[in-house]
């Protein structure tokens, strides 16, 4: 378990005070973007909320799509779709945005919509391929397997990482 | 003392402590130059409390200490001494300041007060008798050395005017030990206060308790203070609910014995009937307390208390929650008021009522802001301290002026800016202003002063330490910074203000000898840290021979500025109303593009740049038309341009809120903030399109 925790734990800003018998150990909050199913361990999610409106902030980074106010807290948000180099599209009813805990300041992603929060075995999570082909999996830390489907677990230290 | 209410008990006696100590502070040193009646009595009023409340709480070492120090004021008040060394008295006052101000410290850290004052009270003790040695005139001086605890105790002036008094004091339900609250009075009341007795008369024995609660603590006494100063010594009783006072006609000439005779019949009285007051009384003002106390005994007891304690402190992070739940009535409120389902509806009344919501909310609001916001003073006045020991030790003659103190920031600055203040005044005194000998020879004045100065300006808050000592060596610094490898450019590239900034590096110092004040680099660089962490910034201006000016800017950050809501392509911006100097239209033929493509305009004779505010934010769809939109002239230091806007919405108070860290910085704007509606309003800083 312990080895679990080093292995895909580290972008978990709560994982030290994790016990192994964490009731949020292995549940994914899934959530869609494009054709595309990622997966975020629900220990750094805060809350999900419906798309409101974004105030923009000028001469910031693309991806960055402006401000929120969640109750009185200013937080920035960013879109996915523009972190992955993704075409715009119009937000619409299932648009939510997940709020997240990193580093100590919440920060909000776009996403097209919210699947789940689902359970994935240790044993279901896989290591990303190594041959490196390109570089567009540099947010992915692992995969994940259920049934059929595959949820790409996003990394995100990388995700949220910025030029500055 | 029961152990179940202590830590309260001294969580409240510490905080009480320091700011009695604070305020102790600035008197003395106000008083250096010579003490007035009024500082005298306040002096000695303070330490009278200390003294009490550190008896009540069996801290020993503090309590002796300020009992020397009360008895030395109590001299000072009583005889009035002339020639009185104050400086010396000065020093001696803070020596002992200090040492309670240390033991509480320990207290705080959860130690155990074990200093040994005797020193201190041993050089204050020698002072006083030096002093009753000065003055002949001095016979009946046996008094107030000794804190007795037997209950009648010796008067000391006979010769003043003796009143009677008796009182009736409730202790409030519920705090325990009564015949214990009420023996610490009877032993603080002092050495003004004679011919004490009380009911129940056997305060030891737990015997005593019931009484007390049930009936009030009945104590009557002689004394040459006035009902006033009575009422307000007894007011200060911990655990005080509610308090009586009545003073039977006034006795002159009285001889102890008789009038030793007379107090029991009088505790009689008052016993028989506490609101009926006594019978012979002939002071206005008893009768209205005791009308009060029988006609509506709970609406004295509030007044009693409104009076007792003004000031409650509260944790800051309470205040940041309420400053957070603010923000969420607010939106909830906007959501239920322009929900639209209400929207078809016909609700003449419902909207009467909502606009009545929303102002109160909006009070509520503001007041809830004004909350975090502190005045400067308290930082500022500890300043005094600190130039005064060091002109001491220096043998320098330096005054502090202190100007703005009563600019309001948030609470989480003061806490970091007191440090680097205190750093440069620091350096200022030691490096900046010269021995007096040669400021004489410079033709300067003998005085070397300093200048501590607040202001807002631009939506920032300055903080200027000015002083008119030689400034600089920016030659030294230079050599200094060449041998640390600190050069990064040839030496002649360097500006003055590059050069000067040298000085906030860790570890530099140009003095070749350390003094207990400076030269070991360390101050200065403590000015950037703390600066840093609150995202303020400083910068020196020095003009050799003549001074060195330091500039603390602090943010915005969390402070509350009047703003001037702006329209642009659809958003909100807010622009600090302090920059703001006029607002007009502008008339085509008052505009002019010179060839780069800078647009200027023509404003009563002078000529200024047009920023247009959506180029430098890249927004696409704001008004383009110069005639259409509204023009606003900015002013940031001694320059001013005009600034492009859609339009102006209006003007309002709020709350600057940092852009997330994620973000960053970014120019041209300082921060964000939440306008009624809950929408975000981006904060335009000014000083921004300046610094190109």
């Amino acid at each position: 378990m312990v080895t679990d925790d080093q292995e895909y734990g580290m972008y978990n800003s709560h994982s030290e005070f994790d016990t192994p018998e964490d009731t949020t150990k292995g549940q994914f909050l899934t959530f869609a973007v494009e054709d595309e199913v990622y997966g975020v361990e629900i220990s750094s999610i805060k809350e999900i909320i419906s798309i409101c409106e974004i105030t923009k902030v000028p001469l910031t980074e693309a991806h960055i799509k402006g401000i929120i106010n969640l109750r009185g807290e200013i937080i920035p948000v960013i879109d996915i779709r523009a972190r992955f180099l993704k075409p715009d599209v119009e937000y619409d009813d299932l648009t939510c945005i997940v709020v997240v805990e990193y580093a100590r300041y919440s920060l909000g992603l776009i996403v097209d919509r919210v699947n789940e929060v689902m359970h994935i075995d240790d044993e279901n999570i896989l290591m990303p391929p190594n041959a490196k082909l390109s570089h567009h999996n540099q947010y992915i830390r692992n995969i994940g397997k259920s049934g059929d489907n595959v949820i790409l677990l996003l990394d995100l230290d990388k995700l949220l990482e910025t030029e500055h | 003392m029961a152990d179940f209410d202590r830590d309260a008990m001294l969580e409240m006696f510490t905080f009480e402590m320091t700011l009695l100590l604070e305020q102790l502070e600035q008197n003395i040193i106000q008083g250096e130059t010579g003490y007035t009646m009024s500082e005298i009595n306040e002096i000695f009023r303070i330490m009278h409390t200390i003294k009490g409340s550190a008896s009540m709480m069996l801290f020993d070492s503090i309590s002796t200490c300020s009992h020397a120090i009360e008895d030395l004021f109590f001299y000072l008040r009583e005889h009035n001494p002339e020639n009185v060394d104050y400086s010396t008295l000065t020093d001696i006052v803070l020596a002992g300041m200090d040492f309670v101000r240390n033991e509480i410290a320990k207290i705080s850290h959860g130690e155990k007060p074990d200093g040994d004052g005797s020193d201190i009270i041993a050089t204050i003790k020698e002072f006083l008798n030096h002093l009753k040695g000065g003055s002949s005139s001095d016979t009946d001086s046996s008094s107030a050395t000794v804190s007795d605890a037997v209950p009648v105790k010796k008067s000391s002036s006979e010769s003043r005017v003796m009143n009677k008094f008796n009182a009736l004091i409730r202790f409030q339900d519920g705090c325990e030990m009564e015949n214990v609250r009420a023996y610490t009075l009877v032993h603080n009341l002092g050495d003004d206060i004679t011919q004490v007795t009380h009911s129940p008369m056997d305060l030891v024995s737990e015997e005593a308790i019931e009484p007390i609660r049930a009936n009030g603590f009945e104590l009557s006494f002689s004394s040459v203070l006035t009902y006033d100063e009575i009422k307000e010594m007894l007011e200060r009783t911990i655990y005080l609910d509610s308090l009586a006072l009545t003073m039977a006609s006034p006795d002159a000439s009285a001889v102890a014995e008789q009038e030793a005779a007379e107090v029991p019949q009088d505790a009689a009285i008052a016993a028989a009937d506490a609101s009926s007051a006594v019978s012979s009384d002939n002071d206005p003002k008893s009768i209205d307390t005791a009308k009060m106390v029988a006609a509506n005994p709970s609406m004295e007891d509030a007044n009693k208390k409104s009076s007792a304690q003004k000031v409650i402190s509260v944790n800051v992070s309470k205040l940041d929650q309420l400053l957070n739940l603010m923000g969420e009535l607010v939106i909830s409120e906007a959501m239920v008021t322009q929900n639209p389902e209400l929207e078809s509806l016909e609700l003449e009344s419902f909207h009467k009522e909502a606009r009545q919501l929303r102002k109160i909310i909006n009070e509520i609001q503001d007041n809830v802001m004004s909350m975090r916001m502190i005045p400067l003073s308290t930082t500022f006045f500890k300043m005094h301290r600190i130039v005064r020991d060091m002109c001491k030790q220096l043998s320098k003659d330096i005054k502090l002026d202190v100007i703005g103190e009563e600019t309001e920031v948030d609470k989480n600055i003061t806490e970091h800016i007191a440090d680097p203040i205190m750093h440069i005044i620091r350096n200022s005194i030691d490096h900046g202003i010269e021995m007096p000998q040669d400021r004489v020879a410079k033709g300067k004045p003998e005085k070397g002063t300093v200048l501590l100065e607040a202001k807002n300006a631009g939506g920032d808050v300055l903080i200027i330490i000015k002083d008119d000592g030689k400034g600089l060596d920016r030659d030294k610094i230079m050599t200094k910074a060449k041998n640390a490898g600190l050069l990064r450019k040839p030496e002649s590239e360097y500006t003055d203000k590059e050069i000067n900034s040298f000085i906030f590096l860790p570890g530099f110092s140009t003095n070749a000898q350390v003094t207990s004040y400076s030269g070991r680099g360390v101050g200065m660089d403590v000015v950037n840290n703390n600066l840093e962490v609150i995202g303020g910034s400083v910068i020196v201006d020095s003009v050799p021979g003549e001074g060195t000016t330091f500039t603390l800017k602090i943010p915005l950050t969390l402070a509350i500025i009047e703003g001037m809501t702006i329209l642009m392509g659809g958003a909100k911006y807010t622009i600090p109303i302090v920059s703001i100097k006029q607002s007009f239209k502008a008339k085509n033929e008052d505009i002019f593009t010179d060839p780069d493509g800078n647009e200027m305009i023509k404003v009563r004779g002078e000529v200024y740049n047009v920023v247009r505010l959506c180029d430098v934010f890249g927004i696409d769809n704001a008004i383009r038309d110069l005639e259409e939109g509204i023009m606003i002239m900015l002013e940031n230091g001694d320059q001013t341009v005009c600034l492009f806007a859609d339009e102006l919405v209006g003007e309002q108070q709020v709350v600057v809120k940092t852009l997330s860290k994620y973000i960053g910085k970014v120019r041209g704007i300082s921060g964000c903030t939440l306008l009624g509606n809950g929408d975000i309003s981006l904060i335009i800083d000014v000083g921004g399109f300046f610094d190109k």
